[in-house]
């Protein structure tokens, strides 16, 4: 039999579990109460599709940001992905012990940068390089890609080579006994035995792009409108709820919490499915 | 000995950091016959296998000192390709190690990236060598499930298969069947005994009676030293060394 203390105990931390999932509950609960209303408005095919974004005339089109939020995601993918498992690759077969020891802690490090600073190293440096390089303002989806794709190297890095690790060691043994090359081994064997880990890791490098802020505002543009190359200024879902939420009251208010609702849910996908690959193998 | 021999191991000494796990040992291994070294536990046996192959060169810290001849060749002479070695000289580990992709592909995979393309080839090796290691009757009809999915001795009579799909010239079998039944073992040891034929087959048996069953020679380690070496029945019935007689007769190890 518990005693009563032990009881007791396990209850408090139970408790104490509990309240972590409530907020989360809460934040939900929160964000559809105040942004369906407008949704069911509108109705949800014009919100989505919408092409304009006019709240003082009552218009509540989220579609461009929809295209911006995916765009600069899949650039950040096509820029940050292939280093990011390289690099994973890397340190899981290749470094050396002490080299490995430098740049773990190092990537880890890149994770502990503000997402701030980000912006405005990107601000400072990668937006004049594009306008002078390439032309346009600037302020563009490249930008925007290329900084999201640095920000989202530690989190791939990480899950990628853990997963590459945990791959039991006869798989390796097996295939250079068999004359693999060191190569060989890695492509044939160890990167699809390690697949869905490696995709898991890069789902939730993409939901930390899609859902980052700061950084974005600060090197989009933040132009509501389609764009027509990757030199255009866009805006994202988030960026819109960070640049407008000041000022917005009433109806505008809500529009900003229904396009958090949008993004919730694109999130709430990109988890849901990364777990569900995890929990396949 | 009269056999030719296919190994020559020339004072090796092996080192792991600081310690050393093989002492200065000489070994012939006569080609197309089975050789069993047995020995108790941490006797050098497993280092010395995988050194045959060079796979200890995987290990941080190891090193060595002396040759080890392939066909007169040392291979631990710069100018060896590690992978063509490891063709040439297969290795079965202790467990099981299925990859993780079908039957098929497990036995394939090693000719493919050697370059054999052609699916029929494929298929037709993959065949040859099921049929050599006594799995073919077993698993001909579901190729393409899972190794894993196979019970333990049809996984280790894959893993054999799949080092046959390499024709290589000596299998190095280290204490192959530890982790099987006894019906799977002696499904084992019988293609074993047929393939000497054609392979030089080193094997560290996980019994000393095993080894009496298969190996026409056999030698006896014990930290690191090499204490005797001969014939199967001279060794097992008059073993010269008092060491061996007491590890043979099961007064320790």
């Amino acid at each position: 039999m518990k005693s009563f203390k032990e009881k007791l105990t396990e209850r408090v931390f139970l408790l104490i579990a509990l309240s972590t999932l409530s907020v989360l509950a809460l934040i939900t609960v929160f964000i559809f109460i105040k942004g369906v209303p407008i949704i069911a408005k509108v109705g949800i095919i014009n919100f989505v599709f919408g092409m304009k974004w006019a709240p003082s005339q009552g218009y509540y089109g989220i579609f461009p940001m929809i295209v911006g939020s995916v765009s600069v995601t899949l650039g950040a993918a096509i820029i940050g992905v292939p280093i990011a498992i390289c690099c994973s690759i890397f340190l899981a077969e290749f470094a050396p012990a002490k080299l490995r020891n430098v740049f773990r802690p190092a990537i880890q490090l890149l994770a502990a940068i503000p997402s701030v600073v980000y912006g405005f190293w990107g601000v400072l440096f990668v937006v004049p390089m594009i306008r002078k390089f390439l032309g346009g303002p600037g302020l563009s989806i490249l930008a925007g890609s290329i900084i999201l794709g640095i920000m989202i190297l530690p989190t791939i890095i990480s899950i990628t080579e853990v997963s590459l690790l945990a791959l039991p060691r006869h798989y390796k043994d097996g295939a250079l006994a068999l004359g693999l090359t060191q190569w060989q081994t890695i492509h044939s064997l160890l990167l699809p035995a390690a697949k869905s880990g490696i995709v898991a890791a890069i789902i939730l490098g993409l939901g930390r792009a899609i859902g980052e802020t700061m950084a974005v505002i600060m090197v989009l543009g933040n132009a509501v409108a389609l764009p027509q190359s990757i030199l255009d200024p866009v805006r994202t879902l988030t960026t819109n709820i960070g640049i407008e939420m000041g000022y917005a009251s009433g109806e505008h208010q809500q529009a900003l919490f229904a396009t958090g609702i949008v993004l919730f849910v694109i999130i709430m996908l990109l988890n849901a499915s990364a777990q569900y690959i995890t929990r396949k193998r | 000995m009269t056999q030719k021999s296919k190994i020559d191991i020339k004072g090796l000494n092996f080192y792991y950091e600081q310690k050393k796990v093989i002492k200065e040992l000489n070994l012939e291994i006569p080609e197309n016959r089975i050789l069993g070294i047995f020995g108790p536990a941490n006797s050098g046996i497993t280092t010395l296998l995988r050194t045959l192959n060079r796979l200890s060169d995987l290990t941080a810290g190891a090193r060595h000192e002396g040759e080890i001849l392939l066909d007169g060749k040392n291979i631990f002479a710069p100018d060896v390709n590690l992978t063509e070695l490891r063709r040439r000289v297969g290795m079965v580990f202790d467990v099981p190690t299925p990859l993780p992709m079908s039957i098929f592909d497990n036995v394939a995979l090693g000719p493919r990236m050697g370059g054999l393309k052609s699916k029929t080839d494929l298929e037709e090796k993959v065949e040859t060598s099921l049929r050599m290691s006594a799995l073919w009757d077993d698993v001909k009809d579901r190729l393409d499930t899972p190794a894993a999915r196979l019970s333990g001795g049809q996984q280790q009579r894959l893993c054999i298969a799949r080092v046959l799909a390499l024709e290589p010239e000596v299998i190095l079998l280290d204490r192959p069947c530890s982790a099987l039944d006894p019906i799977s073992t002696a499904k084992i040891e019988e293609s074993l005994v047929q393939l000497k034929e054609q392979y030089t087959i080193v094997i560290a048996p996980h019994t000393v009676q095993q080894a009496g069953r298969i190996a026409d020679r056999v030698a006896f380690m014990l930290m690191g030293d090499l204490i005797e070496q001969g014939y199967t029945q001279e060794v097992f019935s008059f073993p010269k060394d008092k060491r061996t007689n007491d590890y043979l007769t099961g007064r320790f190890g």
